[in-house]
């Protein structure tokens, strides 16, 4: 009794067929773009690594397991993670799919002629029919020439048409767009970007253990780095003295390329980088850098130099720690640089102008073990004092010298330490060009109108006009043709 | 000097508030009256003489409003010494003025003035926000913001913003009537305005005209963010929403033309899309993280 429903079978080759007719209908598509919209949003509104790696390691220590599981679903990476991947990469093969087919059927039609004019011109829109002069034709024509239309004349009439540029903008947009997707590919896989903090007077070698941090595409080799060095020989900051906040910033930079003889003085500002061919080099950040000097109980140099802080606020109140693992006990200094010293009842020391008018080091001293060997990454501007014990707490004037059991700290002044960003975008020519075509492409489809317009010449004259996608203005065009035709002008 | 021009600015604003505001009342009561006439004994021949004086009067202090609203922008921009688009106050009253210069623009060509009611209070609420709220005295810019694509990137993004407004305005006009008609007849008042097929059209011309002068926008800002933060495209929050924006209108235009959604279904999506682009202003400036915040809140 059992009843076997007989299914036709579709087989691997009809199942790709039917996955990939899916896959490329606009349906699809139009789909994948709304989803594409929808999960750009979670990026958004969670802190991601790539742009606040602080605020994510806040989220990790607030609420670990809800984080951890918000990790596995890549909820911090959510611009690189597979799931957005996916939705894009299966979005431009839709593109493809139905772009390219397209294409070279538009190619094919491009040079066809306009289908021959249809028997019952009275059932198109616009119809209009009066009694022959008998130059109707020969007017027609000169007028479709002139107006650029392609025309197919047959049997005492004439059909035209115009406005294939309204799809030709239409795939050009769309292959753009490709085309800005291939520019970002070829940028991550060939580029590279890294930062470097860097203190006025020091010099930056263009190498990768210059760099604090450096990121490079999978076909990036080290020795692709082109072969320079900056010199920082001045950073001037300018504030404004009414709202603090600042008005410009500009690095003086002695460059050398290659073999260091070509010198040459250059200036850096923050909407105009350095250029190198490919590389361009940008002012990211700045901030101070007090100088100190550590000795021990017996008068010995145990470190000398400026330590970079960094800036908590728009006053440039700076964090930082100073490290000296060479000592015996291992001493380090907990300390908080203001450019301009008030106090504030709640907070203790707070700045009041980012200019360094007044400036204090404040300083906790701690000794014990610094846990720098313990191969836990460590933040240079931070100490973990969980195995360390204080020794003393002193605000230092520059110039002034804070002495504990163990030793002596001297607050000697301040440098100003700039964040250079060297970055090799190889691909962002590639994706500027996309991104002007698509513009001119998408103008061209969205203001051209694709139109047939029929004129039939016999006892009496029929004309009749269509407009694709229910464009609006072939009545007037109609109207004009008409009244030209007449010779009513 | 500067400081005169700022005061100078400020009166302008509160000037063309007060013009906002008569017109705001004109607009009212033509709306009033539109709805008084129509009620009466239908027999009578209708008088639409004074309505018609009325709406006259509106559309004359919308005008007004606006030159005194473009003069307070523009001082505002002299007192800074650049353009004026460094803060949150300055969007505002720059993006007001573009709504209702977009508003003006598109009355030249429709019949759009029975929208009036509804532009001179969105105005007229933006302007006091940002009087109220938002006021920044005016300081020069911090370095990142000096840079000529200020003046082209913020333009575009602003007169896109205006204009995707009057689309978003007229889309809820349409979904209020439609389903009004659903109901039954049009109610007296709103038997003036036009019908839904030209509300459909007229919100989707707007959007496919200013579509590509967005893309522009967005580019001209992936230009910017080249040469200020060292890259193009880096997914903070406002690049994100404005993106997030370009595909909803992208979807929306496809669902028009390639699919051939009308009515109901394509006004509900541009609204959806036109709030994206309020949500990039309003909460990306405000409460957001990330590199665009110029807010100076």
């Amino acid at each position: 009794m059992s009843q076997e429903i007989q299914i036709p079978e579709l087989g691997s080759v009809g199942l790709l067929r039917y996955s990939w007719r899916q896959l490329t209908s606009m349906r699809t598509a139009l789909i994948l773009l709304l989803m594409l919209g929808v999960a750009a949003i979670p990026g958004s509104l969670i802190p991601q690594r790539t742009q606040n790696p602080m605020k994510v390691s806040e989220y990790f220590k607030n609420s670990p397991e809800l984080s951890r599981w918000m990790d596995r679903l890549s909820l911090f990476d959510v611009y690189g993670s597979p799931w957005f991947s996916a939705i894009y990469i299966l979005l431009f093969i839709s593109l493809i799919g139905c772009v390219l087919p397209r294409t070279i059927e538009h190619f094919h039609a491009a040079r066809a002629l306009p289908p021959a004019t249809p028997k019952n011109l009275d059932r198109m829109e616009h119809h209009a029919s009066w009694t022959a002069q008998g130059d109707e034709l020969d007017k027609a024509r000169v007028w479709f020439k002139k107006n650029r239309f392609r025309i197919l004349e047959k049997e005492g009439s004439i059909s035209a048409e115009k406005g294939f540029s309204r799809e030709t903008g239409n795939l050009l947009f769309h292959l753009a767009l490709i085309l800005v997707l291939l520019g970002i590919s070829f940028s991550s896989i060939f580029g590279m970007r890294g930062e470097a903090i860097l203190n006025v007077g020091e010099r930056f070698v263009n190498t990768p253990t210059s760099y604090d941090s450096l990121q490079y595409g999978k076909l990036f080799k080290e020795n692709n780095l082109s072969d320079f060095s900056i010199k920082i020989d001045k950073f001037t900051a300018k504030y404004n003295v009414e709202t603090n906040a600042p008005e410009d910033y500009t690095l003086d930079v002695t460059f050398a390329q290659g073999d260091l003889t070509k010198i040459s003085k250059r200036v850096i500002k923050v909407n105009s980088p350095l250029k190198v061919g490919n590389t361009n080099i940008y002012l990211q950040a700045n901030g101070y850098s007090p100088v100190v000097t550590v000795r021990d109980s017996k008068g010995n140099v145990a470190m000398q130099g400026p330590v970079p802080f960094l800036p908590q606020d728009a006053n440039l109140r700076s964090i930082g720690a100073i490290k000296v693992p060479d000592a015996d006990p291992q001493i380090g200094f907990v300390g908080s640089f203001v450019p301009t010293y008030a106090r504030s009842k709640d907070n203790g020391a707070i700045s009041v102008f980012p200019e360094a008018l007044d400036p204090r080091l404040l300083l906790s001293a701690w000794i014990g073990d610094l846990g720098l060997d313990s191969g836990v990454p460590q933040s240079v501007y931070r100490i973990d004092t969980s195995k360390m014990k204080q020794v003393g707490l002193k605000s230092l004037k520059p110039g002034e010298t804070f002495i504990y059991p163990q030793g002596s700290i001297t607050f000697e002044g301040y440098q100003q330490w700039v964040n250079l960003q060297i970055v090799n975008d190889p691909g962002k020519n590639f994706a500027l060009l996309g991104g002007i075509v698509a513009i001119l492409g998408l103008l061209a489809s969205l203001f051209t109108r694709r139109r047939r317009i029929w004129i039939r010449a016999g006892k009496s004259i029929e004309v009749a006009g269509l407009a694709k996608n229910a464009a609006p203005g072939l009545d007037i065009e109609m109207q004009k043709f008409v009244t030209m035709l007449k010779g009513e002008n | 000097m500067a400081r005169t021009w700022a005061y100078f600015s400020n009166y302008l604003i509160y000037s063309s508030m007060a013009v906002y505001t008569l017109s705001f009342f004109a607009h009212a009561i033509e709306t009033a009256w539109a709805v008084r006439i129509t009620t009466e004994d239908s027999k009578k021949t209708l008088d639409y003489k004074r309505t018609e004086k009325v709406a006259r009067i509106a559309t004359a202090m919308m005008i007004l409003g606006f030159l005194l609203l473009v003069a307070g922008v523009v001082a505002r921009g002299i007192s800074a010494g650049r353009v004026p688009w460094g803060n949150m106050y300055e969007f505002s009253i720059t993006g007001a003025m573009a709504f209702s210069g977009a508003y003006l623009a598109a009355l030249r060509k429709y019949d759009l003035r029975w929208l009036g009611l509804l532009v001179s209070i969105a105005v007229l609420l933006t302007l006091g926000t940002a009087v109220a709220v938002l006021y920044r005295p005016s300081a020069p810019l911090v370095p990142a913001l000096k840079s000529t694509w200020l003046i082209i990137h913020v333009s575009a993004a602003i007169i896109s913003g205006g204009v995707f407004l009057l689309a978003n305005t007229i889309a809820a006009a349409y979904l209020y009537l439609d389903a009004m008609e659903s109901r039954g007849e049009r109610t007296a008042w709103a038997k003036r305005l036009p019908s839904l097929e030209v509300l459909d059209q007229l919100s989707y011309r707007l959007v496919a005209f200013v579509f590509p002068l967005w893309t522009f926008a967005v580019i001209a800002g992936a230009i910017w963010a080249e040469s200020a933060w060292g890259r193009y495209w880096g997914w903070d929050p406002k690049e994100t929403w404005a993106f997030i924006t370009w595909v909803a209108y992208a979807a929306y235009l496809h669902a028009r033309v390639t699919i051939g959604w009308r009515g109901r279904k394509a006004a509900w999506l541009c609204l959806f899309a036109g709030s994206t682009f309020l949500f990039n202003y309003v909460y990306v400036n405000i409460w957001g993280t990330g590199k665009h915040t110029y807010s100076g809140l």
